[in-house]
């Protein structure tokens, strides 16, 4: 089974963010980064279907420079080869943008099955799994934190988290399926994966090679315009409730009643 | 602060930082301050990390293990000892550690003692000082008398880490009286059940460590476990105490790193006189010197293991960076304990358990006086003596 997963570098959850002071961004300076933590899902489930089927486990990212050293972490933690986005021109590209060009990736790619993350977690957008998926024609389920592949390895059945439950969905292959939480325990690159990941294939590909034009991509091409960022307001200080328990108890309800009007 | 590590060991770092963080910090609370973790727990932890490919870290390659640099041994080091969950002079969660003499079994001896170590069956120990030998090894009083084809070992060794868990004792005893650290020290590998010799103390020390006293009576062991060639034994225990140092180094580094993050989240959210205490200055500074002396140690740490691996004699540094390090992280457990206020003295959190245990570091395997005193004897010559 051929599986390509789709993955974006993103800063730690650690970090402090700092916003650039005149707004117009995140200062990521100081910032650790990390394979987004959903990607990590769909590179696991991509591992052990690989464990299961044979084939080949791809991960194509789009990001600068720095994004080198996530495919690496993936190439340690199993996946065969990395295919590396990096092209100037698509600096500033809004979420459609970004599913364009691993879209063009992929028509270079050959694949069974695209597992990406459900949502990056710097821009939170769950945007790019699907529209990459209607960009290349394919059938596509979302959050999914069960995913049982057929005996042939050509359909699965898909258990999509969805409010208050489970959708249950089946699909042919191939697909994309973006990955929630629950689906699989990552596992953490191995000594040997850690040693051997330099020697295997890491490709880099630019906006000529993958055949697009670079002034339809980026910041400029981008239909999505961030305007300004802005920490939330700080939060206010909470309300302690004095006295007993038992009067504690109804005064917390009568707030709640009266003042939040939640109950 | 970016130290340039190679691509691998940067990754590793990440890695074994990851599992720290994931699998163990979270345990500090819950799991009570003794000599190890429970022994459920620790199988529980070193089953993970030999399922996730993490296993044998400090073994050579040519017995299994990650073969990895001593720089890269000194990353995963400074990684594990950012949690308090496992005490510091015990082994991680990634293999056996107290290996560094036992390379230089012969081919018999590698099947009794070496191979079991790795394959975790076996536990060693290691036994120089004694009650009247510790700083000045060279005073050694345990003598090891050749009788027929083995030799009759009798003396008293102290401080024995791990003395009544092991299965053997690497211990060094006085073959030659005339030449002693001169060629008249030799190493033996001796089976704990042997004949003559027993246990005869046990020491409640302020941290969780609780070392042992042997005593050596006629004990008699056979030439075929004299450890290296005779007389050979002062080396072979330099050789021990040189990785010794470098470890603690290493440790000092992750201990200080951990503190120092805490004292500045604390710092941060604290408020007194309505303002956080970060914003005074005697706070600034405290956090400011911490950083800047933790830098320090990790560049001499660093450095010495880099001058290691590339098969130098790098004593000296070894000892500027076991100096430095172990009095850095008194330094900064000190401080991050004090910006803590009361909470830094509560069981809650882990300042106060490394605050004692940071203590030993600078007497242990060579006190700050010894290594002030080898540094300025290199740079003096003879004078000084
Ligand atoms: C927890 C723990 C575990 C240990 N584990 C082991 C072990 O597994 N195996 C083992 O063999 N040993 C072990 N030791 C012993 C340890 O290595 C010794 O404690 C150490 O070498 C210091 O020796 P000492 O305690 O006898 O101090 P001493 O040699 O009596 O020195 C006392 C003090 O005198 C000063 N001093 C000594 N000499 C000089 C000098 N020349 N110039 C200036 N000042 C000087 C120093 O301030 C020193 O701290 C352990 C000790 C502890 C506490």
């Amino acid at each position: 089974m051929k599986i390509v997963v789709c993955m974006k570098q993103v800063p730690d959850s650690e970090t402090q963010i700092k916003l650039a002071p005149d707004g117009g961004g995140v200062d990521l300076h100081d910032a650790q980064f990390v394979v987004n933590p959903y990607d990590e899902f769909a590179l696991e489930e991509a591992l052990r279907l690989k464990e299961r089927f044979g084939g080949e486990v791809t991960v194509v990212t789009m990001g600068g420079d720095k994004a080198k050293e996530a495919l690496r972490t993936c190439l340690a933690m199993g996946a065969d080869r990395g295919v590396h986005l990096n092209d100037p021109a698509f600096a500033g590209c809004d979420s459609l943008g970004t599913a364009g060009v691993l879209a063009a990736a992929l028509r270079k790619l050959e694949y069974d099955l695209i597992l990406c993350g459900k949502q990056a977690i710097d821009d939170d957008c769950m945007h790019v799994g699907p529209q990459l998926a209607e960009l290349l024609d394919l059938p596509q389920v979302c959050v999914v934190n069960k995913l049982s592949v057929a005996e042939d390895g050509t359909s699965a059945v898909a258990h999509r988290q969805i409010e208050g439950g489970s959708e249950v969905v089946s699909v042919t292959f191939p697909a994309v399926i973006t990955c929630q939480k629950g689906l699989n325990e990552p596992r953490y690159p191995s000594l040997k994966g850690i040693m051997g990941a330099k020697k295997k294939p890491l490709d880099e590909w630019r906006a000529g090679e993958l055949g697009i034009d670079p002034a339809s991509v980026g910041a400029g091409a981008a239909a999505v315009q961030i305007r300004q960022f802005f920490p939330p307001p700080p939060r206010s200080a909470g309300r302690k409730i004095e006295g007993d328990p038992a009067h504690a108890a109804k005064e917390l309800v009568r707030l709640l009643r009266e003042e939040a009007k939640v109950v | 602060m970016d130290y340039d590590l190679p691509d691998e060991l940067k990754l590793l770092q990440q890695t074994i930082r990851r599992v720290v963080s994931e699998h163990m910090i979270p345990l500090e609370p819950i799991t009570p301050e003794d000599e190890d973790i429970p022994a459920d727990l620790r199988a529980k932890l070193e089953q993970m990390a030999k399922d996730q490919g993490l296993w044998l870290l400090f073994i050579p390659a040519e017995y299994g293990g990650a073969g990895l640099s001593i720089f890269g041994q000194v990353i995963v080091w400074e990684e594990v000892s950012k949690t308090v969950l496992i005490p510091f002079r015990k082994d991680s969660i990634f293999g056996p550690e107290g290996c560094s003499i036992l390379f230089l079994c012969n081919d018999q001896q590698k099947e009794r003692y070496l191979y079991p170590v790795i394959r975790g069956e076996r536990v060693p120990c290691f036994a120089t000082s004694e009650p009247n030998a510790g700083s000045d090894p060279s005073a050694m009083t345990t003598t090891a008398v050749k009788d027929g084809s083995s030799y009759l070992l009798n003396g008293k060794k102290t401080w024995v880490t791990s003395g009544d868990k092991a299965d053997f004792v690497q211990v060094v005893a006085v073959t030659d009286p005339a030449k002693r650290q001169r060629g008249g020290i030799t190493a033996f590998l001796v089976d704990m059940d042997t004949p003559g010799l027993t246990i005869t103390g046990k020491f409640e020390l302020m941290m969780e460590d609780r070392p042992n006293e042997f005593t050596f009576e006629n004990c008699r062991v056979p030439e075929a476990n004299i450890l290296g060639e005779i007389g050979q034994g002062f080396v072979i225990s330099q050789t021990w105490i040189t990785m010794g140092r470098l470890r603690q180094g290493a440790k000092a580094l992750g201990v200080a790193q951990r503190c120092l993050d805490m004292a500045i989240e604390y710092a941060k959210h604290r408020v007194t006189f309505g303002k956080p205490i970060a914003t005074r200055q005697a706070v600034q500074f405290m956090i400011a010197d911490s950083e800047v002396e933790l830098h320090a140690a990790r560049l001499m740490v660093y450095h010495a293991a880099q001058k290691l691996d590339k098969g130098e004699d790098a004593r000296h540094e070894v000892y500027i960076a076991k100096l430095y390090a172990n009095e850095m992280v008194g330094r900064v457990v000190d401080r991050a304990l004090q910006i803590h206020g009361a909470m830094g003295l509560s069981k809650e959190l882990p300042l106060e358990r490394w605050y004692r245990d940071v203590r030993s570091r600078r007497i242990t395997e060579g006190p700050s006086e010894i290594m002030r005193w080898v540094i300025a004897r290199k740079l003096l010559g003879r004078v000084s003596d």
